[in-house]
């Protein structure tokens, strides 16, 4: 139930409302707990819900994870 | 992927390569038997659907903790939300997965075909519209859920008390993972190597919480996303934890957690709900393991609300508690995929697609 999937802010709608994509899914969600959402933010969303930003430059880094378990 | 969109922040996790490579490392490094929980019913399913457990290396034992918010809900509950279902002024709105699951003589489900209004909602928010629309009915929402989920509930409960609905209520069921984590270590049930720690509940209460699991019992807590690659890093450095002797509290889910959590939803949280002992399935009671509605609020609590509940009684060979706190597997259960299963569940583990009896049953074909 802590299911949550990776959508992009693509319109700010209102103070408690923003319009995200979600692969090719446009949807309409709360930003009651992410109160200072900028357009072009990835944001993680759960039930609906902006749960947190995520954080771009750590998620570019796919790579380090990987360096990280190699000899 | 089955031709589904690609997810940006999702599917480079899932990558073949990255997995194999981390694989191929735990196998090198794991020389003893680790035993790692994971304490989150997402982690769960990624872990079955991915496959996980055939690839890594025997020796890696993965135990689903109680990390199902419907498989830890008491039968008393379930009961007791079935007696408000049967009210004639009442509307039970609730996420799918509670629909299914038995009480002692009926389910959501089988009172939504003898007549009982129950709606099936996706957001929390959707509750807001639907006691708008049916304004001579309780409205009742089953607040279920983990440290992700609650804060939604907080924001519906503000939201309802600024638009003065008088018509809604909310039945909590939320709980809190930290207390939890430390009576599985207090009870000693399982024999536990490091802690898969949920990265969607840590993007809300942060690192700090797990603090006092290296401290007080030396033991590894590793906060980790949910794609395949994800889990295989936090397995990862688990097994370098322990390998090096070092426990201490690992963020290797950067892109979403950060250490302080977030600060708006806690705030909010805190505004809308008191800590209270809480009963969880096949454990008992927990110290400060629920969350339940401020004196604030009590107006909305649908638990004050008079109704008969009838004695809850379980399935006398029901094993889901012993699941929950990892003593056995769902294969060990005389009743699983005998009598009990999804079409036909006798324990919770078996109703919710996050229950380790689900997901067993759906992918583990030995």
């Amino acid at each position: 139930m802590c299911l949550a999937v990776p959508g992009k802010a693509v319109r700010i709608i209102d103070s408690k409302q923003v319009e995200v994509l979600v692969g090719n899914i446009k949807k309409i969600i709360r930003t009651d707990l992410l109160p200072e959402i900028e357009e072009g933010d990835y944001l993680l969303i759960h039930a609906g819900y902006a749960i947190t930003k995520i954080n771009q430059k750590e998620a570019d880094e796919v790579s380090r994870a990987w360096e990280e378990v190699q000899y | 992927m089955g031709g589904s969109a690609i997810l940006k922040y999702r599917d480079e996790y899932r990558n073949k390569d990255l997995c194999q490579s981390i694989i191929k490392r735990i196998t090198e490094l794991t020389k003893e038997k680790v035993n790692i929980m994971e304490v989150c019913g997402t982690h769960t399913v990624s872990i079955f659907r991915s496959g996980l457990k055939e690839l890594l290396p025997e020796n890696i034992n993965l135990i689903s903790g109680p990390g199902c918010p419907v498989c830890v809900t008491p039968i008393a509950a379930i009961d007791h939300i079935i007696a408000l279902a049967r009210e004639k002024d009442t509307i039970i709105v609730t996420f799918g997965d509670m629909v299914n699951v038995p009480g002692t003589s009926s389910s959501l489900k089988k009172e939504k075909a003898n007549g009982a209004d129950i709606l099936i909602i996706y957001s929390p928010f959707q509750v807001i519209e639907i006691a708008r629309k049916y304004p001579e009915k309780k409205v009742i929402l089953i607040g279920i859920g983990f440290e992700t989920t609650t804060p939604l509930l907080a924001s519906v409960i503000l939201e309802v008390a600024e638009r003065q609905i008088d018509n809604f209520y909310l039945f909590s069921l939320a709980k809190i993972m930290p207390p939890i984590m430390q009576t599985l270590l207090q009870k000693k049930d399982a024999v536990i190597d490091g802690f898969l720690c949920p990265g969607h509940v840590s993007a809300i209460i942060g690192t700090k919480p797990y603090e006092f699991i290296p401290d007080n019992y030396h033991i590894p807590c590793v906060i980790a996303g949910f794609e395949p690659g994800d889990i295989l890093i936090g397995i990862y450095h688990i097994i370098q934890q322990n390998i090096n002797k070092k426990s201490f509290v690992e963020n290797k889910y950067q892109r979403v957690v950060k250490k302080e959590g977030n600060p708006v939803a806690l705030r909010k949280m805190a505004e809308v709900f008191n800590e209270v002992d809480s009963t969880w399935r096949g454990i008992g009671n927990v110290k400060k393991s629920g969350l339940d509605l401020k004196e604030k609020y009590a107006s909305m609590n649908a638990r004050n609300l008079k109704v008969k509940i009838e004695k809850s009684r379980e399935h006398p060979d029901c094993r889901c508690g012993e699941v929950l706190r990892g003593i056995i597997t769902p294969l060990q259960c005389p009743l699983f995929r005998k009598i009990c299963t999804p079409e036909n569940p006798i324990g919770a583990c078996m109703v919710s697609s996050e229950g380790s009896c689900a997901a067993y049953y759906k992918y583990n074909s030995v």
